[in-house]
């Protein structure tokens, strides 16, 4: 049996998604519920639309092999689909990436592979799996696995494909040295990125000049806020994991965060307990390493409302950003994306 | 599906409703160094509620260990998010920060104050709306005021709010204030700002940021906030022609092509008839794909593609216009230049450059002045220098379909690339266009390529060869060129070493200085080939990208890339000239094969396996191929 606090919306899982992976329905908000007064994309909306609709067919334009990471995520989710209208009725003219640590929840793999094939794009998978079998325990070592499943496996997968120009989905408002950060990012054949020696960026003209190995990370959603997603999420009809809505799911509570409990392999330490709580997610990434939130929001409009009241910063629940002064510039100079 | 609304719909319905309302305000916040700009933002953000719990003990964490204002809550740590900025307690970069109020949202760019950081000042005022321009009341405008707003004015910003900061400490002088205020109005006005708004400030204590100050009573205008919130910015885009700069060409499934891009200015409809420029043809609008679907109308700021009517020749770089006076088309422009390198400016230099959705080969033809920004007034130059502003005339290797930096940002504003760095060397605005196309010597000649060739009865083409030293590259190309001219053809051999002696004899064999030398090779084998020429090069080009780049700078079948391909084992045994013998003892640095990379070609056009056939035959093989192709 399982406790479902609040409404049950349309298209909801009936039982908490992680128990269920293989009943992921995929949400159209729009079409199963309506749309709350029928707003339509607003004058501000359409504008970042344009410019990043603009982003990524520049990437296409002046890049030999781009590629864009896809993280599941809601970001991920808006960025695949602005790539989608910027080429339509053609087909997407770079692949899909997704570095898998093997830690995502379980929702995500299930909901990544089924936006795949309704929207018939190619994705890569890569897995470093050297890494992989070193075993390392996110939850024991979280800065280790993060370098090597993640930014290690990221430039492995990058070098292996040549690919010249990895689109992602970062925005300035997540962090202080995101902020810092132009939308055209050039990267040495290191993959470094040297924040003192930032290509100047005038109106909408680029440098997107390389030498061999050199690549360029380009990041279309520099100009939208969390609140810009949210919204562009609900007005558009934007499939999204069942993760960011609130249902009953097992978690423990560590170190002030509530870890949700999404396999066997969590280690629990002494004293934790696997308790049932009425959770969802703002952000998401490796399980262990991200702290869900006490939720009643099980719809987008409450999602919404909700996120607008918070009076804490999204990436909050990520364990890794905050391991030490200045972290996320650290590893984004190491290669992160 | 019908289902009703719970509270959380209404206030979403009502926070979408307000947000349709409330367009952006981009600006930037400049001027020197400590006056205060990271401080009125994170004034700004703290007032209207922008900082959220964790951020807010983020920041006090951070102003205890970072801080420079005894431990109390330091607001350039917000904004300064790299570590070298904590450090120095500078700002190096732009930090773009998003924020609302009630009645509007904003997009704020923090932007350096030392000279050292100009380039990123000018990046953050080349998107801006309004400018913040601060200034100490204790100091007055000085150099770094000027230079800005210099800078605000060359990029057509027209907008200024002078924030005279530090009131508190020239004891909330009035006459001060006034001072301070004419002296900027002297500097503003001959640049062309039209709307300069005076506010006095203490940014620290909040003094008419978003309270109106009580020490100042003196004072009866806007405060920041109230200015930013009801300025009125409206974009002239939409209502000037219309522009479109190719991005992209998407190939329709089912046949037909989009012409993909964001347009720069005016409204198209279905029906509209367009032009192509350069080119100058004509077609009609067939059918219009908005990132809402299909719509009868588009109007500037709006990504679309466009479906024409005809089968009209249309790529990357063209410039779709409607009625009357399109663009103009120049192969020469005279324009204001940012010097933003540390490299000086060279004249007669090629760099890339890059307008609108175009690239083209500019050289700095001549310099007819530098800005002296103290005195703004002009001098003569031959240089411009790292922060300089000058004025010149640029010569394109193709012409352009550009416009005034006064009538389109999009297609006035350029940057010049420097081709060996890559770095971005100058930002430019366009003064206007020099000459037509067609009275640009590069462009229309009456003596052609195509009429150099036809009296040669030949198609001309450069003959390639690459491959590893001693594959026997000189051997097979010389073998060639006999043949071509016992069978009369016009043609010349480039031989890479004799290069090395005169032309290429300042480089040495670094992969820089490698690429280097490519691309003077390539440029040469150029205009040998414009000149109506066969030409055989034989250097071994270990870069697969420098040969593409050659090619990619030549039309289609004019280059003939010949991998003459030999095991490395064997050019060793055979080593005519000694080299592999030298690099194996370390004699030769940066030998290819030995100490630096081949990158053999993925599919040349010919490939000669000398250990399969003889210099004869494979010389033999070649000519055969250029007769079958029909080069002549």
């Amino acid at each position: 049996m399982t406790e479902i606090l609040g409404p049950v919306p349309a298209g909801m899982p009936a039982a908490p998604a992680a128990e269920r992976p293989a009943d992921i329905t995929v949400r159209r908000s729009r079409r199963r519920q309506g749309l709350a007064g029928g707003a339509a994309v607003s004058a501000h909306l359409r504008r970042l639309e344009d410019e990043s609709i603009f982003l990524l067919r520049e990437v296409a334009a002046q890049f030999s092999r781009p590629v864009m990471l896809y993280s599941i995520g809601k970001d991920s989710s808006v960025l695949l689909h602005l790539a989608v209208k910027a080429f339509q009725p053609a087909r997407l003219p770079f692949p899909l990436l997704h570095v898998d640590t093997g830690w995502k929840f379980r929702d995500m793999i299930a909901f990544r592979d089924q936006r795949i094939r309704e929207l018939g794009v190619d994705l890569i998978v890569h897995r470093n799996e050297d890494g992989a079998a070193l075993h390392i325990d996110p939850a024991a070592n979280p800065s280790l696995h993060t370098d090597v499943m993640k930014t290690q496996a990221l430039k492995q997968a990058l070098d292996r494909h040549g690919f010249d120009a990895a689109i992602g989905g970062a925005r300035r408002d997540e962090e202080a040295s995101r902020a810092k950060e132009r939308m055209f990012s050039h990267r040495s054949s290191q993959h470094r990125w040297d924040p003192r020696q930032q290509r100047p960026e005038l109106w909408s003209l680029f440098n997107t000049l390389l030498d061999p190995g050199e690549s360029m990370r380009v990041f279309p959603l520099s100009n939208w806020t969390e609140a810009d997603v949210w919204h562009y999420i609900y007005l558009e009809g934007i499939p999204i994991v069942p993760l960011y809505f609130a249902a009953s799911r097992p978690v423990i509570e560590r170190d002030g965060q509530l870890i949700m409990v999404d396999d066997n392999r969590l280690t629990l330490r002494p004293g934790e307990r696997v308790m049932r709580r009425m959770i969802r997610f703002r952000t998401l990434g490796c399980y262990p390493l991200t702290g869900a939130m006490l939720s009643a929001a099980t719809t987008l409009p409450d999602i919404i409302v909700e996120t607008l009241s918070s009076r804490r910063s999204e990436r909050q629940g990520r364990l890794i950003d905050r391991d030490r002064p200045a972290s996320m510039e650290k590893k984004k100079e190491e290669g992160y994306f | 599906m019908g289902r009703l609304m719970t509270p959380a719909d209404r206030t979403l319905a009502e926070i979408l409703r307000r947000q349709g309302e409330m367009p952006a305000l981009r600006f930037i916040t400049c001027g020197s160094v400590d006056d205060g700009k990271s401080t009125l933002i994170g004034r700004l953000l703290y007032d209207s509620q922008a900082l959220l719990d964790d951020q807010l003990s983020a920041l006090r964490s951070d102003s205890r260990v970072w801080g420079t204002r005894g431990g109390d809550v330091d607001f350039a740590l917000l904004l300064d998010g790299l570590q070298a900025e904590r450090e120095q307690g500078i700002t190096i970069d732009v930090a773009y920060r998003f924020f609302a109020t009630e009645r509007r949202r904003f997009i704020v760019a923090d932007t350096p104050g030392h000279e050292q950081y100009t380039r990123n000042m000018a990046t953050a005022a080349s998107t801006a709306d309004l400018a913040v321009v601060l200034v100490d009341a204790r100091k007055g405008v000085v150099t770094q005021t000027r230079r800005h707003t210099y800078i605000l004015g060359l990029f057509g910003v027209r907008h200024v709010l002078l924030a005279v900061n530090k009131m508190d400490l020239v004891s909330f002088d009035a006459d001060r204030f006034g001072a301070i205020v004419a002296e900027f109005r002297h500097l503003s006005r001959p640049l062309g700002i039209p709307h300069v708004t005076a506010i006095p400030v203490s940014a620290a204590a909040g003094d008419n940021i978003f309270e109106r100050s009580r020490a100042m009573s003196w004072y009866d205008g806007p405060t920041v906030m109230d200015h930013l919130e009801t300025v009125e910015v409206t974009a002239e885009s939409a209502t000037r022609a219309f522009r479109l700069p190719v991005q992209w060409v998407n190939r329709l499934p089912g046949g037909g092509r989009g012409y993909c891009g964001r347009i720069a200015s005016g409204r198209i409809a279905v029906g509209d008839e367009l032009s192509v420029h350069p080119s100058g043809r004509k077609s009609h609008v067939r059918s219009l794909l908005t990132n809402a679907g299909e719509k009868r109308s588009a109007e500037a700021g709006q990504s679309v593609t466009v479906v024409l009517a005809d089968e009209v020749d249309v790529g990357r770089g063209d410039v779709l216009s409607s009625g009357t006076g399109g663009p103009l088309v120049a192969g020469r422009i005279s324009a204001h230049l940012l010097w933003l390198d540390e490299q000086p400016m060279t004249p007669g230099v090629s760099y890339v450059m890059r307008c609108g959705t175009r690239e083209a080969g500019a050289i700095i033809e001549t310099l007819d002045h530098r800005v002296d920004i103290e005195s703004q007034e002009t001098a003569g130059a031959t240089s411009l220098v790292l922060n300089d502003i000058g004025y010149g005339r640029l010569l394109l290797d193709r012409p352009m379909a550009c416009e005034s930096y006064r009538d389109s940002r999009d297609l006035g504003g350029f940057i010049l690339i420097d081709r060996f760095t890559h770095r971005t060397a100058a930002a430019g605005v366009i003064d206007h266009a020099l000459r037509r196309a067609t009275d640009v010597p590069w462009q229309e000649l009456d003596v052609t390529k195509a009429v150099r060739a036809r009296q040669m009865r030949q198609r001309p083409c450069v003959l390639w060869f690459t491959g590893l030293s001693g594959a026997g590259k000189s051997t097979i190309a010389n073998l060639v060129e006999k043949r071509l001219l016992s069978l009369g053809r016009s043609c010349y051999l480039l031989d890479g070493d004799n290069l090395r002696h005169g032309l290429n004899g300042d480089l040495g064999f670094a992969d820089a200085e490698r690429r280097e030398n490519m691309r003077r090779v390539g440029e040469v084998a150029k205009l040998f080939v414009d000149a109506g020429l066969i030409v055989l090069t034989a250097l071994i080009s270990p870069f697969r990208d420098d040969r593409n780049r050659i090619r990619a700078g030549l039309e289609p079948g004019e280059f003939i890339e010949i991998h003459v391909s030999t095991p490395i084992a064997e050019c060793e045994r055979r080593d005519p000239k000694g080299h592999y013998r030298r690099a194996r003892k370390g004699e030769i640095a940066d030998f290819t094969g030995v100490a630096s990379a081949y990158e053999p070609p993925d599919a040349p056009e010919i490939l000669c396996d000398t250990t399969g056939m003889s210099a004869e035959e494979a010389a033999a093989m070649i000519v055969g191929y250029l007769q079958e192709k029909r080069y002549f």
